[in-house]
């Protein structure tokens, strides 16, 4: 056999995508928006034996999705979503890129729709050192976990962990799992417990309908 | 074999090849279904060839359908002129060449065709059903008559629904066959036959394989002799020899009424999928079949978009589908032609489904 799909562990998975498979139940069905490669849905399907789908925008890592024998819809997680029925997955995630939605208020309530919960994980950009530098320097900080200019930036949405609990009661939805993480030496991650808006580089929250 | 037109016929000749082994269980079987005026002689060479089979790039030992992992099967279509029966073989009740009096075959009864000789094959599942093109409607076919017959679909710059833009060509083409005066009505095996006519259909069908973008790369407005303009008709353009160079070459292997049902068959390919009680939209909702679509961003022919509403029904349909778009110059005939994406997906998915 000369199939690519060799099994992946957990420690060749970004780090916060470590706690979104922790997360996630065995024998479900999850949606990954923004599924780059499908690193995390080719770890789910070996070590889970979870059905997964993932929507990614980008020809090259589709073909690389594909290529590994995963499933995978070229397309715009934005617009992508409508077309599935009501609650057609356990779960729907959003690792690192609702800060790049151009309406997240649509896109959380179309995952809600879409899953039954949704695991969303994102940089928080009230994390001391970006107050600091952004204090200091004067200027709109480079870190990183945001390691782009003002004039390259994906991320056109910046927020902190404590915008989006503020923002879970205006949409609405409830917050099921909060987490708040900083990435550990050898790729995992180290809970942040004492003022997480502060102290913590990463939110990961699991979300459901309120 | 009772035809979606009513006639019944038979028999039913088949002309087919197959490459590699056909494992133990019988689960390594892939079937690949051609396209237009393709034929069973899908890779490698047959004695005296200076050309392999038509998709030799993607098919044989170690490539993207390995025909050392893979039994591979490849049927030319009824209604064809390749081995299988149609207008340009002979009717046994008659001793005559059916000609016109060949019952219009559909996409439906290509496949139906094609399942008697799998069952003959020994084979009740197919691993998967591959097709680009004409050859992608049949593996949509295929699933739409026989979901539970196959673990994966793969199918390339196709539809499930044939366009008015695509019919309007295909007619054009026809109109050229039909108003060849050698055409005779179908009735010309005897005599000269309407190779103009069909050499201009090819061209036709040539310009909507290619692309704009194509077209550039491969010709500009680049004079065969160089120089300046000649001032008269005669063939000038890279383009205009490339088209007629095709066309000439066409109407040595292919039969003019043949293309006729070829085409007819093209435009009568709807699986009419939007509607709730469409039995195609039921059978899909009912298979485990995954499926896999590719169109390519310079196909205007079988455009994305109607790749993308199969995509859609599917995902409605909660089916397992993957989707891309790959980036090709190539309009239409870029799932005939070498391409990296294009060899890691099918291999890749080939092997998912194992």
């Amino acid at each position: 056999m000369t199939s690519p799909c060799l099994p992946l562990t957990e420690n060749q998975l970004r780090f916060d995508l470590r706690v979104v498979a922790a997360w996630i139940a065995p024998n479900t069905r999850v949606l990954d928006l923004g599924c780059g490669d499908g690193k995390l849905l080719r770890h789910l399907q070996n070590s889970k034996n979870v059905y997964g789908l993932g929507i990614e925008h980008d020809e090259e890592e589709v073909v690389s999705a594909i290529s590994q024998g995963l499933s995978v819809i070229y397309g715009d997680m934005n617009t992508e979503l409508a077309g599935f029925p009501d609650k057609a997955f356990d779960y729907v995630v959003v690792s690192q890129t609702l800060q790049q939605a151009y309406q997240p208020t649509e896109l959380l309530r179309e995952m809600l729709r879409v899953g039954r919960l949704g695991i969303v994980s994102f940089p928080n950009f009230c994390f001391w050192r970006i107050r600091l530098q952004m204090a200091i320097s004067g200027h709109v900080p480079v870190t990183t976990e945001l390691p782009y200019q003002w004039y390259d930036t994906p991320n056109i949405r910046v927020l902190s962990l404590e915008d989006f609990r503020k923002y879970s009661r205006s949409v609405p939805f409830a917050i099921r799992r909060a987490l708040a993480v900083n990435p550990a030496p050898g790729g995992g991650v180290s809970k942040v417990n004492f003022w997480p808006n502060l102290l913590a580089s990463y939110g990961i929250f699991m979300i459901a309908d309120r | 074999m009772l035809l979606d037109s009513g006639v019944d016929i038979g028999p039913v000749t088949l002309g087919y090849e197959t490459y590699g082994q056909l494992n133990a269980q019988g689960s390594n079987a892939v079937l690949i279904c051609h396209a237009l005026t393709g034929d069973a002689h899908v890779a490698g060479y047959h004695e005296g060839d200076v050309k392999p089979g038509w998709w030799e790039h993607y098919v044989g030992p170690g490539k993207s359908i390995d025909t050392n992992k893979y039994f591979v099967i490849c049927s030319n279509i009824i209604g064809s002129c390749m081995g299988s029966c149609g207008p340009a073989s002979i009717n046994e009740q008659t001793g005559q060449y059916w000609g016109l009096d060949f019952p219009i075959v559909t996409i439906a009864d290509m496949v139906r065709a094609q399942r008697a000789l799998i069952l003959h094959l020994g084979i009740n599942r197919l691993l998967a059903v591959v097709g680009g093109s004409l050859g992608g409607m049949q593996a949509l076919q295929w699933v739409a008559s026989f979901p539970d017959m196959m673990g994966g679909v793969l199918a390339l710059a196709t539809t499930s629904r044939h366009s008015p833009q695509a019919i309007a060509f295909n007619e054009v083409a026809r109109q050229s066959i039909m108003s060849d005066p050698h055409w005779q009505n179908g009735n010309y095996y005897d005599g000269k036959r309407p190779d103009l006519g069909l050499a201009v259909a090819r061209m036709i069908g040539h310009i909507t394989y290619l692309s704009d973008e194509s077209m550039h790369i491969k010709f500009g407005r680049e004079l065969r002799h160089g120089g300046g303009f000649a001032f008269n008709f005669d063939t000038e353009f890279q383009v205009e020899s490339y088209l007629h160079h095709q066309g000439h070459k066409f109407v040595e292997r292919f039969d003019a009424n043949a293309f006729l049902y070829v085409t007819k068959a093209a435009d009568y390919f709807d699986l009419d999928l939007s509607r709730s009680d469409s039995p195609a939209r039921q059978a899909l909702a009912a298979t485990t079949a995954r499926f896999l679509l590719i169109s390519f961003t310079s196909d205007w022919l079988y455009p994305t978009y109607q790749s993308r509403q199969l995509v859609n029904v599917l995902k409605e349909l909660g089916r397992d589908v993957s989707f891309c778009e790959l980036t090709a110059a190539w309009g239409h005939d870029a799932f005939l032609l070498p391409h990296e994406g294009l060899e890691a997906s099918i291999q890749g998915f080939l092997g998912g489904l194992e």
